[in-house]
């Protein structure tokens, strides 16, 4: 039996704002034992993040914690009962004991490596500070030798070269090394991690959960870890604990949370990540429209070869040019009916690629071949598409954040009125008719036409995006990470509007993600993308269940399934 | 970034107001902002109806009256009991014969009445109305009435100040327009157009920015010929204020462009089918308005500041044309103002013209900003 | 890390070029020159004139050539150290400018010194303070600073001397020491005459760079790494210095580029009201009488000062923010 470690118990944090107060933490329980990785999921707003920061005081202002114990346990040698129990929550935030805390006994990484390390201190400084601030009489020359140390521990290439360096000289990864390392110096017994891999590939996540997991069952450490990751909890937690808008609605060990979940609210959380996990039931199999009388499907869309090449740094004089290869050589398909996947990691050239099928960016070289309503192909390399060209209609764009999509000085019936507009469609009455008709279409009110974007939450302004796109009736959407940006619960909502949209208008998508989970759901076949080249392409199931080359493998094997068995329930 | 749930349970506004309202509300939140704005709209409107609010021609000199103090406006009458009639006390002027010196005592005996809309000199307002009274005077337009002192013409400053008002600030308009122009079509191009265009303006932008101003300033006006017009004189001035302040507005426009630029929503409307004017009209130039009509505002006052340093130093305006830095010109001698401290008025004016000034663009630029 | 300082020498090559360039077209807006001028003083004096010394002139100054040869002949003497003559002054001008260098120097480097040493103090205070009474106090500071011109302040500040002490205020030295050697009592009776052009002169530069430390430092205090730090168990003094103040450093190092112009600017007004013997005063006189030597002069100088401040900021940046040593930013 481990020692209790912390014991949170109805803990309430408040931020009070102008029109009241935020209730960020409405009274909750958790307790954390020697030797456990704790993960506490939620959705954004359940307040998880406001847990992590409550126990080592360090809320944004003006946010406080206003009632509630936090109890820290702190032993001597095996002993099982604490020399020392301290209530965390009745320290001030900027009191001598809070301070004596977070230099021994409770460390804490976060999300941003980039911007939660100080630019303008080498990674080895900011180690030997937390070093020396645990141990006050250390030589420098001493905690420098452990800052190296620590380094070697994370199983970074270089460590000497490493601690010398500045973040901003350091990948992602290494970045976050750097961190646990960092928090590690200080030799705590309690490790805070508050979403430490959202911000990551999904390789390097792997990676550092590995680590983190090696690190705790070695040094015996008690991990809360924050994420909003099912899969991710799947993959390492001991025990559960679910938020959801303040409190926690339900803890339990790993096990009885995935296999028998009480409450709604965890029950939904894992229904709506699992279902993604299956393909959709509104999908209908592309081949199942009439074939053709020659029994080959024409592509939509043919892609060869395609290329784009970005100069960097323009100097004055013409000196130093750098170019960066986004997308590389790249080839697919797309079949009418059907939805692509191009999934990558960041610096993939997915995004890239993206553009340049839609046309805001020029391709470099290759071709893209793109069959019309009326039979004809075009080829859309070397082609500017602008003002009234058809081919606007046809091709069009889902964005991915629904924040910078929507100008917010128009109302969003003159948002999704205007390639109706500009394209001569429809004027005066008739447009509005269309609007309206394309608000319904997408599940939204059409009175809502006379709004402006502020009114309307993440997902609803997606919607509004969405009418956007098919206002033209289309024929090929490009959704650049069309769901990245919503909540998990939202997600499925949104690809089965998408899908719906699909059936109702015979519409192709070519859908761009990093999230590997949304593509079994929403997809027919996938293109994996690597350094703007493509690696491998094939059907979802030949990718995602067997994968031929080395780098779809890892990326596959890298992805966190929310099951805690290795192999998901057998499909419905 | 701790996440706190938003509060979005049915918005106030249920969305349908426009920026520009929610703009307007948020300013009228701002205490300060909205003081200050009323304060400008009064000193506007004094200078725009100047010929008739004043006292007195600005111009017109009293030889027996060099110097004369301030008149305390006494608005109750008590000798016949309590009678609102403002007035004020008459002078008596002794003269030392030895030193040449005027002295000035209130002569508590004699009463001036001061009446509203006395009869006066005919005038035309604003050059066009042909009037023949005033907002506020003595009832004897022969007897002295220096609300402010008189200057050593003994002309009275309160006048002075009144017309000094109309050149002082519009020309902080003019030249705000002027730069504004300059700024935003610059800017624009140079944000807009990015690559080789952007790099050699920004180059200039800078190297204009590191020219000590002042210096400058009096370098130009020292250029211009004594001869001139007070209108030609005006615009030189208002274009050589201009020439030196644009690059502030132009490096903010740049700004705002180049982050507008990779919105989602303008590449969208590109995709809508939009040309290259419509989107820099209808997408871009709105997005960035009230910011830049906010900075614009910000900085009227060094326009002003500026003028009524160049005049005071002489290089600016000059007699006759009244501006408040004209009128400092007067007090440069440390002895003169020690004995007549009221000719540093227009000091005054200029400060709380400018203290209007950016309490009421902080005020704009605050909320024009978090919005979008 | 050598072509950061190679471009950074071009840069200021061409930027002094452009400034002499700039310098010498004022010195040729007006109408006439340099021999009409004198030729029409002296009439008016009643003198006669001596057309081979008219002819002279012209020859010697080359004011018959076209715009761009008399430009590179004054450049020419300028790069050697030879502004020209002064009309005004019947001296060389680099002996009028040379003579008024030093107390420039003295008047500004002090000024700026000051500027610098009050307002990052309050600025940083005022941030982490905010809303306090203190923080309120240093926004009215702020505000009425920037409101009154500078010219204005040094008057009210003479008014206040003068009328409540008898004492009027300006020069650099009293009479007693004026040529007289360095000594302890000499240094003194400087400094009490330097604190009214110091004060006054860096008024209203110090208003603003209080309100960009603490816009500077606040945006500052909200990011991550501030709070990854306070994780750390730092107490808040030690982070305060050695984390956000740092970052917020770099903005206020590059603000001497722009702010010196500024406080040349500034600095030129108030020793003219203050009677400085700096070299604001002799600018204006010599553009009083349209003296357009002197002018320029004066004006190539103050630009060649603006420039060392660039220096001088682009090193401090280079030694203080990492990314600019690493050619990242």
């Amino acid at each position: 039996m481990s020692r209790t470690l912390l014991a949170i118990r109805g803990l309430e944090t408040h931020f009070p704002v102008a029109q009241g107060v935020v209730k960020a933490l409405d009274g909750i329980d958790l307790e954390l034992r020697e030797s456990e990785m704790l993960c506490v999921v939620g959705e954004s707003g359940s307040g998880k993040s406001a847990a992590a920061r409550s126990i080592l005081q360090i809320l944004d202002r003006p946010g406080r914690v206003v009632g509630g114990q936090i109890l820290l346990y702190r032993y001597e040698g095996d002993s099982e009962v604490p020399s020392e129990t301290i209530d965390l929550a009745r320290l001030d935030r900027s009191s001598r004991e809070i301070q004596a805390v977070r230099r021994r006994d409770i460390s804490m990484i976060f999300q941003e490596p980039m911007s939660s390390l100080s630019l303008a201190h080498t990674c080895g400084d900011q180690i030997v500070e937390a070093v020396r601030l645990r141990h006050a009489d250390m030589s420098k020359r001493d905690a420098w030798a452990r800052a190296v140390d620590l380094l070697k521990q994370m199983q970074l290439p270089d460590p000497a070269l490493t601690a010398g360096q500045y973040p901003f000289q350091l990948s992602g990864g290494m970045r976050q090394r750097v961190m646990i390392a960092m928090a590690l110096a200080s030799e705590p017994r309690i490790l805070i991690a508050d979403e430490p891999t959202t911000a990551l590939d999904v390789t390097t996540q792997a990676e550092i959960l590995a680590l983190l997991g090696r690190l705790q069952r070695s040094l015996g450490l008690g991990v809360i870890f924050i994420t909003h990751d099912m899969g991710v909890v799947a993959n390492i937690a001991d025990r559960v604990a679910v938020m959801r808008r303040g409190k926690v609605v339900e803890t339990g060990d790993l096990a009885s949370i995935f296999d028998s979940p009480q409450h709604d609210y965890t029950r939904m959380l894992l229904a709506s990540v699992q279902r993604l996990e299956q393909p959709s039931d509104l999908k209908v199999p592309a081949t199942a429209a009439v074939p053709p009388p020659s029994g080959v499907v024409e592509p939509l869309l043919q892609v060869r070869e395609l290329s784009k090449t970005f100069l960097t740094r323009t100097s004055l004089f013409g000196g130093s040019r750098q170019t960066l290869k986004a997308v590389d050589g790249v080839s697919f398909d797309v079949l009418p009916g059907e939805n692509v996947g191009i999934v990558g990691e960041s610096g993939s050239g997915k995004s890239t690629m993206a553009r340049c099928l839609v046309g805001l960016y020029p391709a470099s070289s290759g071709s893209m071949l793109y069959r019309k309503s009326d039979g004809k192909s075009v080829e859309l390399v070397g082609s500017t598409r602008k003002g009234d060209d058809p081919l606007l209609r046809e091709i069009r764009m889902i964005f991915q954040d629904p924040f910078s999509a929507l100008n917010p000085r128009m109302t969003v019936g003159q948002i999704v009125g205007e390639p109706l507009l500009l394209g001569r469609v429809a004027r005066g009455r008739e447009l509005k008719e269309r609007v309206a008709e394309l608000l319904q279409l997408v599940g939204l009110e059409p009175k809502m036409m006379e709004r402006y974007p502020h009114a309307f939450s993440g997902g609803q302004r997606q919607r509004i995006v969405i009418a956007r796109a098919i206002s033209l009736n289309p024929r090929l959407i490009v959704a650049d990470e069309a769901t990245s940006a919503l909540d998990v619960s939202l997600r499925a909502q949104m690809l089965d509007l998408m899908l719906q949209l699909q059936q109702r208008l015979q519409l192709s998508y070519v859908f761009i993600t990093h999230d590997i989970s949304n593509i079994r759901y929403f997809c027919d076949r996938v293109v994996v993308m690597h350094q703007g080249k493509v690696v491998e392409s094939g059907t979802v199931a030949q990718i995602l269940d067997a994968p031929s080359m080395p780098y779809t493998q890892r990326l596959i094997a890298s992805v966190p399934r929310p099951y805690t068995s290795k192999a998901p329930p057998l499909s419905h | 970034m701790t996440d706190i749930k938003t509060i979005d349970t049915a918005p106030s506004t249920a969305g349908f107001e426009t920026p520009l309202r929610l703009m307007m509300r948020k300013l009228a939140r701002h205490r300060l902002a909205q003081i200050s704005g009323i304060v400008l709209l009064l000193l506007y409107s004094i200078a725009l109806f100047a010929d008739f609010l004043a006292p007195q021609d600005p111009n017109a000199y009293v030889g027996r009256f060099t110097y004369a103090p301030p008149q305390q406006l006494h608005l109750f009458d008590f000798s016949d009991g309590f009678k609102l009639a403002p007035f004020v006390y008459d002078y008596k002027v002794t003269v030392d014969p030895e030193a040449l010196k005027r002295s000035f005592e209130i002569n508590t005996e004699k009463k001036i009445p001061i009446q509203l809309f006395v009869p006066s000199e005919p005038y035309l307002l604003f050059g066009l109305i042909p009037l023949q009274h005033r907002f506020v005077g003595a009832a004897d337009r022969k007897a002295p009435f220096y609300l402010l002192g008189a200057d050593r013409l003994g002309r009275d400053m309160l006048s002075r100040l009144i017309h000094g008002a109309r050149i002082s600030l519009s020309i902080g308009l003019s030249g705000v327009l002027l730069s504004l122009v300059i700024g935003v079509v610059v800017g624009g191009l140079s944000g807009y157009l990015g690559g080789r265009t952007d790099m050699v303006i920004q180059r200039i932008i800078e190297f204009i920015w590191s020219l000590p101003q002042i210096p400058l300033w009096l370098g130009l006006a020292a250029a211009m010929p004594r001869d001139w017009t007070s209108l030609q004189a005006y615009l030189v001035i208002t274009i050589i204020l201009a020439l030196l302040g644009w690059t502030e507005l132009a490096r903010v426009v740049r700004g705002k462009v180049l982050a507008l630029k990779s919105e989602d929503f303008v590449a969208a409307a590109r995709l809508d089918g939009a040309g290259e004017m419509r989107i820099i009209l209808r997408h871009i130039v709105p997005s960035f308005m009230s910011h830049i009509i906010a900075v614009a505002t910000l900085a009227i006052p060094s326009m002003i500041l500026a003028e009524t340093t160049l005049s005071y130093l002489g290089l600016g305006l000059q007699a006759p044309i009244v501006s408040w830095g004209v009128l400092l010109r007067e007090s440069q001698n440390i002895r003169t103002i020690a004995s007549a401290p009221w000719l540093l008025a227009p000091g005054f004016a200029v400060i709380l013209t400018v203290l209007a000034l950016n309490f009421f663009g902080d005020g704009l630029r605050d909320a024009a900003d978090p919005y979008s | 890390m050598i072509g950061y300082v190679v471009r950074r020498l071009l840069s200021m090559v061409l930027t002094f070029w452009a400034m002499t360039f700039v310098a010498f077209l004022i010195m040729e807006l007006p109408p006439g020159d340099f021999a009409t001028t004198r030729v029409s003083e002296v009439s008016a004096a009643g003198a006669k004139i001596d057309p081979a010394m008219v002819s002279r002139l012209r020859e010697m100054y080359h004011l018959d050539a076209p715009l761009l040869e008399r430009y590179l002949v004054w450049f020419g003497g300028v790069l050697r150290g030879d502004f020209g003559y002064s009309l005004a002054f019947n001296t060389p001008v680099n002996q009028l400018v040379a003579s008024q260098l030093p107390n420039t120097l003295l008047v500004e480097g002090l000024t700026l010194l000051f500027m610098y040493a009050v307002a990052i103090p309050i600025g940083i205070y005022s941030a982490v303070r905010k809303y306090s009474i203190g923080d309120y106090l240093a926004s009215v500071i702020g505000f009425v600073g920037v409101a009154v011109p500078s010219f204005l302040l040094a008057l009210l500040l003479m008014w206040v001397a003068y009328s409540n002490f008898g004492t009027v205020l300006g020069g650099l030295q009293s009479q007693e020491f004026a040529g007289a050697a360095l000594s302890l009592a000499k240094v003194g009776d400087i400094a009490a005459h330097l604190w009214a052009p110091v004060l006054v002169g860096g008024a209203a530069g110090m208003a603003s760079l209080i309100r960009v430390t603490r816009a500077n430092l606040l945006d500052e205090l909200d990011k991550p790494y501030v709070t990854t730090a306070r994780a750390k168990g730092l107490t808040e003094f030690r982070l305060l210095l050695k984390y956000p103040v740092r970052m917020a450093m770099s903005p206020l190092v590059s603000s001497i580029g722009w702010l010196l112009p500024s406080l040349i600017s500034s600095s030129t007004v108030v020793a003219i009201v203050l009677n400085m013997p700096t070299l604001g005063p002799l600018l204006l006189n010599g553009l009083l009488v349209q003296d357009m030597y002197l002018a320029g002069g004066v004006l190539v100088v103050m630009a060649v000062l603006t420039l060392m401040g660039t220096l001088i900021s682009d090193v401090l940046l280079f030694w203080l923010d990492p990314r600019v040593r690493m050619g990242v930013l």
